[in-house]
């Protein structure tokens, strides 16, 4: 992990990122954890104090030459990594492209997964169908593992008559019940007690379900959080909690988001088993996502994961990063890309080529086009149409009670 | 004087009070490095170091608590919470702690100190980052409670507001941060050449509790706070009609008095507000109003509101109180 500096100790401890825009970002090199490293404990029989390695930790399958190794290899089919690449490209040529039609005022607003595609994409494709998606903002990916249509999340992030929720939200917001996705909200965290709610009440009907969802390093300092894992700790229902440490929370580093070590150790405390995963390894995320499945599914309980990664992007289309950070500290940063290091794998496995890749790129990106074209047909942002201003007074209560259909009434829409 | 945005005056009544008192301090998320997300607190770290202006963990809860911590011990902080929509994990230590800090311990203990918080919508901010929740506060007893609307009132509001004894929160109207708005999405002038972007550099106050004729006249009444300030100016030229402009400033408490002043003389009064009609500020407004104008009304006093709903995306112009529906309402005032 990154060394805390700090500017003095006197009045009071500041923390400070490793490195400010104009400075070398040298994070020493590779990561000094290797796949081995750890081992993987039995899940029916795993306690908290199994996991102080695996919370302070890394573990990893694929090293940094594209080579899958260790007992957390999940050994998954030819056809699973190839569709797990798959999604990871669609997410990526998808942002970018959605990015571009903000840049030209086609969208009012977008976020980008860049980075971190493996994450929600991994961990979505280790559950079953009937697991519930507790998403933030960065976690989208996870609608395409359940089948999604682009056409109609761009729908969404338009706001054109076919979004489905409306117009109501900002792009990048989704909810999409047939994928058990729950609805995005702004104020951060908030879905992580919800998660382990949802958790308790499948464990009250004895469904066979479990709760995944993900909050930000800089997240995990609202009290959502903590209470997220105090009630996990206390009623053990069957609910993954993730800790997405991407490292920066818009201009805020985690350094000056903790002055603890690890974001999994803080899991031990709660007496949660704590992993902590190399989270641009595709293998790694899908095989620690499995084993915290087999857990919940057994009835041990929550897991907590912290996501080791790095936000390779702005925060939003609204941020510019290179006003708080250097420019290429994606680049040096140990991780790499999860899209490379995934295909670098496949093609050492003799799985994949270069030439595949770049023909599934390019269907993919005349897919995006097309899509956004078919969603364009429901009404662009420029001139609509979008969704009747009646949408602005329905679904707020279950029936429209008489003081909004007065104001319905009275904007006459 | 100098032409300052908005941003640039409330940086400046920042750094005014940093300059001046040691015990002022900064911080909130991301308001340290980069200056916030708005960029008002652009150059206050490097000017005055970071143990003044600081970036915080994300947690308003936390915020809160520390910046009170920070009041009962001698300190000024000036807390800045993201958006308006984000200050709710911080509701309990505002409206149950610092609010009544003061009261609960007979006088011993007190918390000064301002959040400073962007409200108010038409940046497509969807349901979280337009809403307008100053009646959620000032139905606390404990809180003053101000809403700027320029960059003149900005700097000066936020100086007294720093400068006063009691915790205060501070409503910027984000939509007018670069420029006022007019209620018109296709026509968003800057505030160059605007009077009130003519800004001292140095230290002044406009004090709390006194609100502002923007405009007089005499067949109507309307009072507006933020950005609902030029939106109601350019109803009031729509209309035709000659009303008095009053831009509240402070809400709690209010100033009755101009208020009421206004009202003997129009007779009529029409009060304009972003957040949902039902328990927003201008139903308290118009009880108050009626109990002293009862006799000089000439109609009833109306509210031009956002909806009793959560604030949409797309549609947001169908949401905001718009020129027409105001000047509508003014005119109507006219009919009985």
């Amino acid at each position: 992990m990154t060394e805390r500096v700090t500017a003095m100790t006197k009045p009071y401890t500041i923390g400070r990122p490793p490195f400010r825009p104009g400075e070398d970002a040298d994070f020493g090199g590779k990561f000094t954890e290797q796949p081995g490293d750890l081992n993987r404990p039995d899940p029916a029989s795993c306690t908290a104090q199994d996991t102080v390695p695996h919370a302070s930790g890394l573990i990893r399958v694929l090293d940094d030459n594209g080579v899958a190794s260790g007992e957390w290899n999940p050994m998954l089919d030819a056809e699973t990594l190839i569709q797990g690449l798959e999604y990871m490209m669609r997410l990526r040529i998808f942002d970018d492209r959605m990015l571009k039609m903000q840049r030209t005022g086609k969208l009012s607003f977008y976020m980008r997964s860049f980075g971190e595609e493996a994450i929600a994409i991994a961990q979505t494709m280790a559950l079953e169908t009937q697991d519930w998606i507790f998403p933030s903002y960065r976690q989208p990916g996870a609608q395409f593992v359940r089948g999604r249509d682009m056409v109609s999340m761009i729908c969404h992030c338009i706001g054109n008559t076919e979004d489905n929720v409306k117009g109501r939200q900002m792009p990048v917001h989704y909810t999409w019940k047939p994928g058990r996705f729950i609805s995005i909200s702004s104020p951060v965290g908030t879905q992580f007690s919800q998660a382990v709610g949802v958790a308790m009440a499948s464990a009250y009907k004895g469904d066979d379900e479990v709760c995944i969802s993900w909050l930000g390093d800089g997240t995990s300092a609202q009290g959502d959080y903590h209470y997220a894992l105090n009630f996990a700790s206390t009623f053990k229902p069957p609910v993954i909690l993730n800790v997405v440490n991407n490292q920066w929370a818009i201009s805020t580093h985690a350094n000056l988001a903790t002055g603890g070590r690890t974001f999994a150790e803080r899991g031990l405390a709660y007496d949660i088993p704590s992993m902590r995963v190399d989270g641009n390894d595709f293998l790694a995320l899908y095989s620690v996502t499995k084993w915290a499945r087999l857990r919940a599914a057994a009835g041990l309980g929550a897991t907590h994961i912290e996501v080791y990664t790095y936000r390779a992007g702005a925060h939003s289309s609204s941020d510019d990063s290179s006003a708080y950070r250097p420019k290429d500290e994606f680049k040096q940063w140990p991780g790499g890309d999860p899209i490379l290091r995934l295909k670098e794998h496949l093609i050492k496995a003799e799985l994949w080529d270069e030439e595949r890749h770049v023909e599934l790129a390019k269907k993919i990106d005349e897919e995006v086009m097309t899509s956004y074209k078919a969603a364009c047909e429901f009404g662009d942002l420029a001139s609509g149409p979008y969704p009747p201003a009646s949408t602005i007074f329905t679904e707020v209560y279950e029936t429209v009670p008489w003081h909004v259909q007065e104001q319905r009434e009275e904007l006459g829409k | 004087m100098v032409e300052m945005n908005m941003i640039k005056a409330l940086n400046s009544a920042l750094e005014v009070q940093l300059t001046k008192d040691k015990n002022v301090v900064i911080f909130g998320e991301d308001v340290g490095f980069f200056g916030g997300v708005f960029r008002v607190t652009d150059g206050l770290q490097e000017k005055f170091g970071e143990h003044r202006v600081f970036d915080s963990p994300l947690a308003e809860g936390g915020i809160a608590a520390i910046a009170m911590g920070m009041g009962l011990n001698g300190l000024r902080p000036v807390a800045e919470i993201q958006f308006a929509d984000y200050i709710f994990p911080a509701y309990d230590q505002i409206v149950n702690e610092i609010a009544k800090v003061r009261h609960r311990s007979g006088g011993e203990f007190t918390a000064p100190l301002t959040f400073r918080t962007p409200a108010g919508g038409g940046i497509k901010g969807g349901h979280h980052h337009s809403q307008s929740p100053e009646a959620q506060f000032t139905h606390t007893p404990g809180l003053k409670v101000v809403y700027c609307s320029n960059p003149y009132n900005a700097k000066g509001l936020l100086t007294a507001a720093i400068e006063c004894n009691d915790p205060v929160i501070f409503f910027e109207p984000k939509r007018c941060y670069r420029g006022p708005f007019y209620g018109d999405p296709h026509n968003v002038p800057t505030w160059a050449g605007h009077p009130d972007s003519d800004v001292p550099e140095e230290h002044y106050t406009v004090p709390l509790e006194q609100a502002r004729i923007v405009r007089e006249g005499s067949a109507c009444t309307v009072i507006a706070w933020g950005t609902m300030v030029h939106v109601s100016e350019q109803a009031i030229k729509d209309s035709g009609i000659d009303c008095e402009l009053i831009d509240l400033q402070t809400l709690v408490p209010w100033d009755r008095d101009t208020v009421v002043n206004s009202i003997k003389k129009t007779g009529r009064c029409v009060i304009v507000h972003e957040a949902p009609k039902t328990s927003g500020f201008g139903a308290e407004m118009s009880a108050s109003i009626q109990e002293r104008c009862f006799y000089h009304l000439e109609a009833p006093i109306t509210r031009v509101t956002g909806w009793d709903t959560p604030f949409p995306h797309t549609t947001e112009w169908d949401y905001i109180p718009s020129p027409a529906r105001i000047a509508e309402a003014i005119k109507k005032t006219q009919e009985e």
